[in-house]
């Protein structure tokens, strides 16, 4: 928990890992794309404060050590959702699997929810993976990468009828919540691979299932939120917003926040580390003190104590039925129409 | 670097290049710095080498640029032959063989591709224009003007500027009217004119779509001066 100015700041970071990308760990003959894709991560942590960047071999392979101090000790967060992304053409156990986090998260109870992945191009065999880890994991969540590569394919489209058999899958198992990645995505090599529209969907046929866009589409903010103000069940995962934007162009995040308040809402944008990309303590102390830098912004939503709890937290919460204590919540204002109903009731009496 | 024994034709390389865009950040190559050298032999042969932001930029833009940027230097006067090279990217040897074979997009990636890259670069050009009706009339809304005024308002009654120009170049390349007595606000899909009472959501979707593209742009740039410090 984060606490400033007396205001408490329940925080759960929706967006996070524990990954192994050291040399060791790259598969043979695909050395280049284990290495260009941890050294392209590195880069994005530059864009975070000097004092928080790592030199490469560190940041390859992060010990558990490193994890728990700078996400829960030095970094505020109360509960931490790990979000696996395999990458197993490229690693060969795996960039971050449900079973290397699961096994963190077990040694220490009640801090971590770990949550799978499926990819559905993994047929009848990934479906019985899909449901192992749920059973075993607990898993109420799965992160899905649309651009992996697997066995010659380069990516694929959650409005697939294989990623539909396993929405549907998933849900009968009890999954929630859908957290998905549009990355550095290549496919389709034709089309704009970073379209949105899939997610617009899936999103319309699975309304019981809640979609988190991490990294709120980017780079395609605008399609992004033309797509969640039509989609109740979509939300907007702010990894990479506030740590690839909020440090190194306050401006630009300033006017992204902005439009994600306006178009999406502060009820479903959802704090990430993206860690270890970025650590969690300057990103919550930086947006905790966060306002519009100017009159330029005075048309957008305002942002108040209470939307900074919801982002950091509450909605989080919310999305995984984390218990959260009272201190931390926001005081109840009965809306329009509960206040409505109860005078009613009052006058009926 | 640029080596060359005859100075006005590297120039005259770079001007060329300078016109050649990043079709997603809607910016020149040569201000984003992807241009790492161009170099013109006594004998005309131009070689150019690229460089972007990471590994894994999308092949389809990347391949754009290249082929772009062959295409220009290409037509310079004084430039007999041209080899431009992609460095330090995934999809490298596809792309330089791809551009240097003017195969096109689809056999360099054959069969991992179907189409051409002409729809995928209209569709960015008409988010440029999006951006581009933001840049123009967000000082117009400013100073005062009513989303009645601007509904009415021509590209020739605005006051001139380097966006208004940059907004007519987008316009006209999808074919879109871009002359003096066009609408300033139209669906940059269909060219079809705004309604007065879609106005409103018209300049929320410029002004997003601005900010998308240049949030882009400077993560871009941010992460190209990491790889590239010198450059």
């Amino acid at each position: 928990m984060y606490e400033k100015d007396g205001e408490k700041y329940f925080i759960v970071d929706s967006h996070m890992h524990y990954w192994n990308a050291a040399p060791s760990n790259w598969v043979k003959g695909a050395e280049q794309y284990a290495k260009g894709w941890i050294e392209c991560f590195h880069a994005y942590q530059s864009l975070g404060p000097q004092e928080t960047h790592w030199p490469i071999e560190k940041f390859m392979g992060y010990t558990e050590d490193d994890l728990m101090k700078d996400v829960f000790e030095d970094g505020y967060v109360d509960i931490a959702v790990f979000q696996p992304t395999y990458l197993k053409e490229w690693y060969a156990e795996g960039f971050n699997t449900t079973e290397r986090n699961a096994a963190l998260g077990e040694k220490h109870p009640g801090m971590f929810i770990a949550n799978t992945r499926f990819d559905p191009r993994d047929g009848d065999v990934g479906l019985e993976e899909l449901r192992r880890n749920v059973e075993r994991y607990g898993s109420k969540g799965v992160k899905l990468y649309t651009a992996e590569w697997n066995n010659g394919s380069r990516g694929y489209k959650l409005s697939d009828p294989a990623a539909y058999r396993y929405l549907e899958k998933a849900q009968e198992l009890g999954i929630k919540n859908i957290h998905v990645h549009k990355g550095p995505t290549i496919w389709p090599l034709d089309k704009d691979a970073f379209d949105v529209s899939d997610v617009d969907h899936a999103a319309t046929d699975f309304p019981e299932l809640n979609f988190i866009v991490e990294h709120v589409g980017l780079p395609r903010i605008e399609d992004f939120c033309f797509m969640a103000t039509q989609e109740p069940n979509v939300y907007a995962g702010l990894s990479v917003v506030i740590g690839g934007l909020m440090h190194a162009r306050p401006k630009f995040f300033a006017r992204v926040m902005g439009e994600l308040l306006f178009w999406v809402g502060e009820d479903k944008m959802t704090f990430g580390s993206d860690y270890g990309i970025w650590e969690p303590k300057w990103q919550i102390e930086g947006f905790v003190d966060w306002d519009y830098p100017s009159d330029e912004f005075s048309d957008f939503p305002r942002v108040t104590t209470a939307t900074k709890k919801k982002i950091l937290g509450l909605n989080a919460a919310r999305l995984y039925d984390i218990k959260v204590p009272a201190e931390y919540q926001l005081p109840v204002v009965p809306s329009a129409r509960e206040a409505e109903e109860s005078a009613q009731l009052v006058t009926e009496s | 670097m640029t080596v060359s024994t005859d100075t006005t034709v590297v120039s005259a390389a770079l001007s060329a290049l300078a016109t050649v865009r990043d079709p997603e950040l809607d910016e020149p190559i040569t201000t984003l710095g992807f241009v790492a050298s161009c170099v013109v032999s006594c004998e005309g042969r131009a070689v150019v080498r690229l460089r972007l932001p990471t590994y894994f930029c999308a092949p389809n833009f990347a391949f754009l640029m290249v082929a772009d940027a062959y295409d220009a230097v290409t037509a310079v006067q004084g430039v007999r032959s041209a080899e431009v090279i992609l460095e330090d990217h995934f999809a490298s040897d596809a792309i330089n063989a791809g551009v240097a074979a003017q195969a096109g997009f689809v056999q360099s990636f054959d069969g991992e591709a179907v189409a051409e890259l002409g729809d995928l670069r209209a569709q960015f050009l008409r988010k440029a224009v999006m951006a581009g009706t933001d840049q123009v009339c967000r000082p117009l809304v400013a100073a005062g003007v009513t989303p009645a005024e601007l509904l009415v308002l021509t590209l020739g009654a605005v006051p001139a500027s380097p966006e208004l120009l940059r907004l007519r170049e987008r316009r006209a390349e999808l074919g879109l009217a871009a002359g003096d007595d066009a609408p300033l606000l139209i669906d940059p899909g269909t060219g079809a004119r705004i309604d007065e009472a879609a106005v409103p959501l018209h300049l929320r979707k410029a002004r997003v779509t601005r900010a998308g593209i240049e949030a882009n742009t400077s993560i871009c740039s941010g992460m190209f001066r990491v790889r590239y410090p010198d450059g």
